[in-house]
């Protein structure tokens, strides 16, 4: 790590970031999973990776979250 | 219903549906008033998930009220007209309502995109690059440590990116226009963005290493 933290975060990238295109694809379940409490970062790591990297998936996987759990609230 | 599918090695388990999702697809299948009415209740719940979605974004969003509401109908609109065109594409893999939030929610997030145009808050092409210190965090009183960086940066932006992985770096990282609406102004989608930048992060740490000011870090990992 050196002095710029913020910056040498945004310049780090993740060989396992599967991409936009297939964390969509698959959001539905990966957030199910996470709402059930099962191994979601475990079982799909690209998909975690990606998330959390990706503003914009990030926060579509937040949303879709917040509304499962307003299933139950 | 059973079997596995994979996404780049990931297998997914494609279960026996749930009963709610089976009435789900029995009824959008169906003809007549019973569909009708499947329409009307997937239509009202899409419009609570986005509304819950624009209030829930909505602080950060310089949207107000009734802009918000007019886009969580649009949004939820769209989506109900995605969903009943592809609900013999839905796999089982989740329950059908999970499938259907997922996608009013990404309609939520592509008016959101082409809203930011209504009141950009800087041109397309302006290129602002004394904003870099501040959205790094630089401090000011360390001018002299981070200046030889930041043109270290600025001539990688300029020498190691393509002419798109330029203009998407400029857009995003200088001027701040949010993923979503460049893609909306590109007329491209959301992969084709993100892996520009990607790629344009990746070059930009290998230029930065080469010449000293930060490590490539391979062996970070979350």
């Amino acid at each position: 790590m050196n002095g710029w933290p913020e910056l040498d975060r945004f310049l780090w990238t993740d060989p396992r970031d599967v991409g936009c295109a297939e964390a969509m694809e698959i959001l539905h379940v990966y957030a199910e999973l996470v709402a059930a409490g099962g191994p979601a970062e475990q079982r799909y790591p690209g998909i975690a990776a990606h998330l959390r990297a990706c503003g914009p998936c990030g926060e579509d996987f937040d949303g879709l979250l917040a509304a499962l759990h307003g299933e139950t609230h | 219903m059973g079997g596995n599918r994979e996404i780049q090695g990931t297998p997914v388990a494609v279960r026996r549906l749930d009963p709610e999702s089976a009435e789900w697809l029995r009824v959008l299948g169906d003809t007549g008033p019973q569909r009708e009415a499947a329409l009307a209740r997937l239509h009202e719940m899409l419009v609570r998930i986005a509304r819950g979605e624009v209030r829930r974004r909505g602080p950060r969003l310089r949207i107000s009220g009734p802009e918000l509401d007019d886009l969580a109908y649009q949004a939820a609109a769209d989506a109900l007209v995605a969903i009943t065109a592809k609900v013999g594409q839905f796999r089982g893999e989740s329950r059908f309502t999970t499938w259907a939030y997922k996608i009013v929610i990404f309609e939520v997030s592509a008016k959101i995109g082409r809203h930011f145009w209504r009141n950009p808050s800087v041109p397309l092409d302006a290129e602002d690059w004394d904003r870099l210190p501040d959205r790094f965090g630089f401090d000011p009183a360390q001018q002299a440590e981070w200046r030889d960086l930041l043109a270290a940066l600025r001539r990688a932006v300029d020498e190691e990116l393509t002419p798109r992985q330029r203009a998407v770096f400029v857009a995003i990282v200088l001027n701040g226009v949010p993923l979503d609406a460049l893609v909306a102004e590109l007329a491209s989608n959301r992969n084709a963005i993100y892996k520009m930048l990607f790629d344009a992060r990746r070059k930009l740490r290998a230029a930065l290493a080469a010449n000293g000011y930060m490590g490539d870090d391979p062996s970070r990992n979350s």
